[in-house]
């Protein structure tokens, strides 16, 4: 698909790694309950979660052990960010935001692995979440502030003749945003995935492939920081949505 | 020399290498949101602190567009 062997050797495939693939033999349809790859991976993400949150909180020394003090430094770390951005009534819904949080750092992370399978690179996974934050964020606003939520859409501070225009750009805006809230995790990690696999794809070439491993190297650095970047950009958005929710007035 | 070939498959390509002149601009987009928070993060660095996630934000939505001319770039290449 993306590069036929030129008859230089070179035979890169980078979006390869991205294929759906079922399991346990079957004929390779995938269907609603197929178990694929993208289940095993997933399960994986929530396995690592549970033993680092099991084991991690389950001494509850005054001197953290090594787990302990890392669950304790992503505890502590996301619900400060839900305080500082969504203020004290938003505490209620931390769980959920931690849960988020934690769900697509993990998946990121062990998506990095070599052989492994980034789930979250595929949009129908970040979509759900998206959809869920999305769907969750809509009906909370109704239900807190009934209809004066839809005040969220028309602008007070602006001048009368300008509200219309910007009521139709906020009414998009708002529609447009679980469509960038997926996007963006999906094709950050689609993207830096690929990446790594192009420069994987030149390590053939006997001349070039000290500078190719050299690439890959940096590029796993930067994959590292672009994965906690991208769980805690999702994560903040989710809090400023819930802001948005809980207090729509401008 | 005549040329050969798809021209579909051309215009494919073609497309898809433009498209992704659309994430230079996210690419200043971003810069331009850190460059002017550590402006005035060293102006006034007590501040910093606290808007390091108004930051965060700011890179999400200049990025964000940039990744959608990834995605055009995606889909011209694998889905059309």
């Amino acid at each position: 698909m993306a590069t036929e062997d030129g008859g230089s050797g070179l035979n890169i495939h980078p979006m390869d790694q991205f294929l759906v693939k079922s399991l346990f033999g079957g004929d390779g349809t995938v269907g609603m309950f197929t178990i694929t790859n993208v289940t095993l991976w997933l399960a994986i993400a929530v396995v690592c979660i549970l033993v680092l949150m099991v084991l991690g909180t389950r001494g509850r020394a005054i001197v953290p052990s090594r787990s302990q003090s890392i669950a304790e430094v992503l505890y502590g770390f996301i619900y400060k960010m839900v305080e500082d951005t969504t203020g004290k009534d938003g505490l209620v819904y931390f769980p959920y935001i931690f849960t988020l949080f934690i769900f697509i750092f993990v998946a990121n992370v062990v998506g990095l692995l070599p052989k492994s399978f980034t789930t979250t690179s595929h949009i129908a996974v970040t979509a759900t979440l998206a959809m869920a934050v999305f769907l969750a964020v809509t009906v909370l606003g109704f239900v807190k502030n009934g209809a004066s939520f839809l005040s969220m859409f028309w602008v007070a501070s602006a001048p009368l003749a300008l509200r219309p225009v910007l009521a139709l750009i906020e009414v998009i805006s708002y529609f447009v945003r679980p469509v960038s809230h997926s996007i963006r995790l999906a094709g950050n990690m689609m993207a830096g995935h690929a990446v790594i696999k192009v420069f994987a794809g030149f390590a053939v070439v006997t001349w070039i492939a000290p500078a190719s491993i050299l690439a890959i190297t940096a590029i796993y650095a930067l994959e590292m920081l672009v994965v906690s970047i991208q769980a805690y950009v999702f994560t903040i958005l989710t809090c400023v949505y819930l802001k948005d929710a809980l207090h729509p007035h401008h | 020399m005549a040329i050969e070939g798809n021209i579909t498959e051309m215009g494919q390509l073609m497309g898809a290498g433009l498209a992704c002149i659309g994430m230079g601009g996210a690419a200043i987009g971003v810069g331009n949101v850190v460059g002017n928070y550590l402006s005035g993060a060293l102006r006034n660095p007590s501040a910093a602190a606290g808007q390091t996630a108004t930051m965060f934000i700011g890179i999400a939505f200049a990025e964000a567009l940039g990744i959608f001319s990834f995605l055009v770039a995606l889909l011209l290449m694998f889905a059309v």
